[in-house]
């Protein structure tokens, strides 16, 4: 027989999760949960450094930028650990690394993946515009050919964490004289520069930290700094969002755990104190958070067969959003009558802000049109 | 950690999916092929899928994972013959050290939660053969109180009370419920050598959560292959209902449901061998409240995809549904499995409502 199913850890797995455990719980900053508090934002990149010089960030990304080479499945680990621990999430920066070991050149992925994967750089994400959210390829962000420069102009939003970013990854447009899913290309542009300027965005539950808008205008970049080739930029754009949608790759996993155990906490403290539909919307968020975590062993482990990323992440996407809004509701119900009382809340603000993770990243109904059409076969609309 | 299936767990996939394909019903007249069906019975036999769970010194010849594996591929093509009812009583049977009976099913409740717990002739409160052939003699094991635990013991209808056992009239048109008729005797099961204790109990029911979640993803595995077959081919305004975003995004989210049940069912037919038998059941109850919401939702889609066709006998659409009504009830639904997640993890006491 070959080797069996085995939700075990090995031994080396067992090893690095026991000294895992040793390690967070003496260096746990017990920040709040990152979708409820500005303080997580401000503080993520000291979390970032933290975890990354201790040996747990960048588990599975090449050791030659600064990763480990383990399989993917440490990766789950790390965030089941986190998440018993009560400790923030890793950061989210998977999508990115695979964008630029996908396409860019053996220069670029030397100069920007050590500083991206050990925290010393920070980045943010510029794909969004005002008039380009689901239909992406009609953004109007110009890139033009200076002498070895490129010249920016446009307004980008939801660039996540942009205030504090050293680099902008950040998709424009090349030739405008082309369909517009061709004139397209990708930049690391620079961020301390003059030519840009921000702009934060307030989130329906008050945060500001975690999202805002940039404005360019007349910044420059490289031409070196191009990630892939000229006009390659949709590409590039759609091996990131691809694994954007992945629960396995934004670690949201830990998150979520977090929260339904937060709320199992409250009602074990007083279980009277809540009416028979507040316990089971707890108890479901358990089982939809549970569902997460296994669904990610699993689809961790199918990449040992080095399946590629494709339309599959669409369906994880999906469930990802629907833990996110089961655990966001549980909250709402379990705060009862402080979430109107009370616009501080927590229970209250992780309802509003699990709202937007049907928006993020692609929406729920772009992710069905994928699934629908190229999963299911269906005939496109 | 990899859960991938093994080759030989892949190979036997393919295998119980080619073999239920090729005996299972075609449509909702092949249910009453007894022919075919008694074909189909003894391919499942002849392939030793009913022994599974046998075993010596204890330990069972199979995983629960290999189970689990046939249990989905049976419901794919919602094959009609007996399989998990059969597998949980063998699996009963070992753990009291006694030789499984060939056929034998465990008796239920009337609530079909906790296997039929009786003392003396079965009276009153009926006993529930469940998953067993659907006419002929029953047998079933059942629990008879004793000190701290269970003593295993079978009730039997053959001869001429078997005669007086009813056919099924169950909901499920693929899989037998038949009643013991009152006045059976109870018969002890001689060769058992161990007292059933709680552990033994929360083991055997953390397989049968595993069996009923996995025959759900199976379900809904099959009802979204025809449903999906059917948005492509079924024509309206001049072109396939399939490219209505409408009807696409509710084949796409009953496609996302399916992917998280296949999750999730996975982890307790591997606990049930591996893992405490608290904390194994834990695992099936999680399975089974998300495989029961699911495979309802992906079931009604299924209906609604077919249209007025879709909610005539002639279509095979109900029979899915149908056998996930069972598989649903079977061991405890949803709100059941979330009573006992309340309990377990929010430390909601006993009768607090």
């Amino acid at each position: 027989m070959g080797c069996p199913t085995d939700f075990r850890d090995s031994p080396d797995e067992a090893a690095f999760r026991s000294r895992l455990r040793a390690w967070i719980a003496e260096h746990n900053p017990g920040l709040p949960v990152s979708s409820t508090d500005d303080e997580y934002w401000a503080r993520q990149a000291e979390w970032h450094t933290a975890l990354y010089d201790a040996g747990f960030f960048g588990l599975s990304w090449p050791s030659r930028f600064g990763g480990y080479d383990l399989p993917p499945v440490y990766d789950v680990i790390l965030d089941e650990e986190l998440a018993a621990a009560g400790a923030p999430p890793r950061p989210s920066l998977g999508y990115l690394v695979q964008g630029i070991t996908t396409h860019g050149s053996e220069e670029v992925q030397q100069r920007f993946l050590p500083g991206l994967i050990s925290g010393r750089e920070r980045w943010c994400q510029g794909f969004s515009e005002p008039d380009a959210g689901s239909d992406l390829a009609s953004l109007s962000t110009t890139a033009t050919r200076d002498g070895d420069d490129y010249v920016i102009h446009g307004h980008k939003i939801w660039t996540s964490y942009s205030d504090v970013a050293d680099w902008c990854f950040l998709l424009a447009r090349t030739d405008p004289n082309v369909p517009k899913h061709k004139g397209l290309s990708a930049f690391a542009v620079p961020m301390r520069q003059p030519g840009i300027t921000q702009y934060p965005l307030r989130m329906i539950n008050g945060i500001t930290r975690e999202f805002g808008q940039v404005v360019f205008d007349g910044a420059r970049v490289p031409a070196a700094n191009m990630i892939g080739k000229p006009g390659e930029g949709w590409r590039v754009a759609m091996t990131i969002v691809s694994h954007e949608r992945e629960p396995s790759e934004v670690g949201y996993v830990a998150r979520y755990v977090k929260m339904a155990k937060d709320l199992e906490a409250m009602v074990r403290a007083r279980p009277d104190a809540f009416r028979s539909d507040q316990r089971e919307a707890v108890a479901w968020a358990h089982v939809q958070a549970e569902m997460l975590r296994l669904h990610v062993r699993r689809r961790l482990s199918e990449r040992l067969d080095g399946l590629e990323h494709g339309p599959g992440g669409s369906i994880d996407k999906i469930l990802m959003t629907w833990v996110e809004q089961t655990v966001g509701a549980a909250a709402l119900s379990v705060a009862g009558s402080r979430a109107v009382v009370d616009s501080e809340d927590v229970g209250l603000k992780v309802y509003l802000y699990s709202r937007a993770q049907s928006v993020m990243g692609g929406t729920s109904q772009i992710q069905k049109n994928i699934i629908a059409t190229r999963i299911l076969g269906l005939p496109a609309a | 950690m990899d859960i991938r299936d093994t080759p030989e767990q892949a190979e036997l996939r393919r295998t119980a999916r080619r073999l239920a394909r090729e005996l299972g019903p075609r449509n909702v007249r092949d249910l009453d092929d007894a022919e075919r069906r008694a074909r189909l019975a003894a391919a499942v036999r002849d392939a030793g899928w009913l022994a599974l769970r046998h075993g010596a010194d204890g330990a069972p010849d199979a995983s629960g994972v290999e189970a689990a594996i046939i249990a989905e591929a049976l419901a794919e093509p919602v094959a009609d013959v007996p399989f998990a009812g059969p597998i949980l009583a063998a699996d009963l049977a070992r753990r009291a050290g006694a030789q499984p009976i060939d056929g034998a099913v465990t008796g239920f409740a009337a609530d079909l939660i906790d296997a039929a717990v009786v003392s003396g002739p079965v009276t009153g409160r009926p006993v529930l053969a469940v998953d067993t052939a659907p006419q002929g003699p029953i047998a079933a094991y059942v629990l008879v109180p004793e000190g701290d635990g269970y003593r295993l013991a079978l009730v039997r209808s053959d001869g001429a009370v078997a005669d007086a056992a009813p056919p099924s009239r169950g909901t499920d048109l693929t899989r037998a419920i038949r009643s013991l008729p009152a006045g059976v005797r109870v018969q002890p099961v001689p060769d058992q050598t161990r007292r059933l204790t709680r552990d033994d109990l929360a083991a055997w029911t953390a397989l049968g959560l595993a069996l009923t979640s996995a025959d759900m993803v199976g379900v809904m595995r099959g009802v979204l292959d025809v449903s999906v077959a059917y948005a492509k081919e079924r024509k309206q305004y001049g072109v396939a209902i399939g490219s209505f975003q409408a009807v696409q995004h509710l084949l796409a989210e009953a496609r996302c449901l399916l992917e998280g049940a296949s999750s999730a069912a996975l982890y307790p037919a591997w606990a049930v061998d591996e893992l405490s038998p608290d904390e194994a059941r834990a695992a099936g109850r999680v399975a089974k409240a998300y495989c029961v919401r699911a495979v309802r939702t992906v079931c009604e889609t299924a209906v609604q995809v077919h249209g007025g066709i879709g909610n005539t006998w002639d279509c095979i659409v109900h029979v899915y549904l149908r056998r996930g009504l069972l598989s649903s009830w079977w061991f405890g639904d949803d709100g059941e499995q979330l009573r006992h997640i309340e309990r377990t993890r929010l430390g909601v006491p006993y009768g607090l409502s």
